[in-house]
């Protein structure tokens, strides 16, 4: 089904072939690209909250994590909050392009425990813009010390609708055309879902390297599913250069993640399973901000053919003590 | 059903967080210093960058980034972060502050700095050793 909005009427067809290229073979209809769709009311806001964070932000530290869907081992600093702004732009065949974008607030609780919490939106060409949901994610570190492989157990809980596209994972038979669903209809349908991932992060000579496995079941009854996240990546310069400077190699991460869908319990492997890959580049800002943007590519015909991911994050170093001095007085 | 498997997993999440804040207390008791805890083949490493100057001034301006929000800005450290401009440090061994460095004390909330790549390690390890001589 289409919405109204995206429904031409035979009439104006042809007065509208020249102003709106068909970019698929044999697409079910024509949309019109009409004024509603304002993505960059989405991204407009989002960044909005991104240079407020900017404005007030304090003394922070810590690079941010390279990745957009893989993890690493590496957890926020205790106290730290850490604040991003995470717009996805994808291209959408049989349906309707859209942004989806997802606001991350990352505490470091301990230096072994890292809870986030996060806040999904979307914006659909010719249809809508909805909040599709929320998230709350815990990870764990297992070991004390650094090893050649390093374990991380994550747990997290999943509360969206089905017009949820910020494709943070991708698991079991995900594929594009979960996507091309009018938000009218996808968003009656609500999902409750816990997620776990086993993260295994390594470094070594500078790179780091990150493989995920990860477990997700939907709590009305349905299968476990099963997905992967790979992350590989490396500052583009090792050592600092003695004088502070924005664009020194250091500052920079360069990486690639390949990430898919692996079935679920019953049907387990890739058959109607989903892929991508995206390479990735990270800039850690002297401000402590780090932008990340990510061009990533469907791997078959189930997966979106191209997204643009970007990132901006901001970290507030010290939060936890700073909202403690509130309650208690004194000095920290 | 639905219901009591959320409830299952969200008990099962605060179990491991409490139990561990458990064990994080008990064993921050235990220990002492945490140079002291640096095994042996840590000791023996040596820092590439000795006596480099601008291994030093690199590594001030990482431990500025990095390190300066909990342990001050002129090293003296905080109500619970130690200070870094101490005799403990200036005589440790290189090897043991970088170690100290790549593993960090999570029990006690110093977080593992291993992200950062082993160069820039030793060069705030050279700024730390360099600074109370300042």
């Amino acid at each position: 089904m289409w919405t109204q909005a995206g429904v031409i009427p035979p009439s104006e067809e042809e007065s509208l072939k020249n102003l709106v290229p068909d970019r698929r073979a044999g697409a079910p209809r024509p949309v019109r690209w009409e004024f509603s769709f304002r993505p960059w009311k989405l991204v407009a806001r989002s960044a909005a909250l991104a240079i407020l964070v900017l404005i007030f932000c304090g003394g922070a530290h810590a690079q941010g994590r390279p990745y957009f869907v893989a993890y690493n081992h590496h957890m926020e600093e205790p106290g730290a909050l850490e604040i991003s702004v995470n717009p996805l732009f994808a291209s959408q065949d049989g349906g309707n392009d859209f942004v989806a974008n997802w606001v991350e607030f990352e505490y470091g609780a301990k230096a072994w425990w890292t809870t986030e919490f996060y806040l999904d939106s979307q914006s659909t060409r010719n249809e809508s813009t909805l909040f599709t949901g929320f998230r709350w994610e815990n990870r764990f570190r297992l070991l004390w010390q650094e090893h050649w492989i390093n374990p991380v157990f994550y747990i997290e809980y999943v509360d969206i609708n089905d017009a949820d596209k910020i494709m943070k994972d991708v698991v079991g038979h995900d594929t594009q055309a979960d996507h091309a669903t009018p938000n009218d209809l996808a968003r009656r349908e609500r999902k409750r879902e816990i997620e776990l991932k086993l993260i295994l992060s390594s470094n070594f000579k500078g790179w780091n390297i990150s493989e995920n496995i990860v477990a997700e079941k939907n709590l009305s009854n349905e299968p476990w599913e099963f997905g992967y996240a790979l992350g590989v990546s490396r500052p583009l310069a090792l050592a600092a250069r003695p004088d502070p400077c924005t664009f020194c190699p250091e500052n920079f991460i360069a990486g690639i993640e390949m990430y898919g869908g692996l079935g679920d319990r019953y049907s387990f492997g890739l058959k109607d399973t989903s892929h991508y890959l995206a390479p990735l580049l990270a800039w850690n800002l002297p401000r402590e901000t780090t932008v990340r943007i990510s061009p990533t590519f469907g791997l078959n015909e189930n997966s979106h053919r191209f997204l643009l991911r970007f990132g901006i994050s901001h970290e507030f170093g010290g939060f936890g003590r700073r909202v403690a001095q509130l309650f208690r007085g004194g000095k920290p | 059903m639905t219901r009591r498997l959320t409830i299952l997993l969200l008990l099962l999440t605060m179990s491991v967080a409490l139990v561990a804040a458990a064990r994080d207390q008990n064993a921050a008791k235990k220990r002492a210093s945490r140079l002291g805890s640096a095994p042996a083949s840590a000791e023996a490493r040596s820092n590439p960058y000795e006596g480099n100057h601008d291994a030093v001034r690199a590594g001030q301006k990482l431990y500025g980034r990095y390190c300066a929000e909990c342990h001050g800005k002129d090293l003296a450290g905080q109500r619970k972060t130690p200070a870094l401009d101490s005799q403990n440090v200036e005589q440790a061994a290189p090897g043991k502050l970088f170690w100290v460095l790549t593993n960090g004390d999570l029990r006690k909330g110093m977080p593992a700095w291993s992200e950062l790549p082993e160069q820039q390690r030793w060069q705030i390890v050279s700024y730390l050793k360099s600074a109370r001589n300042k």
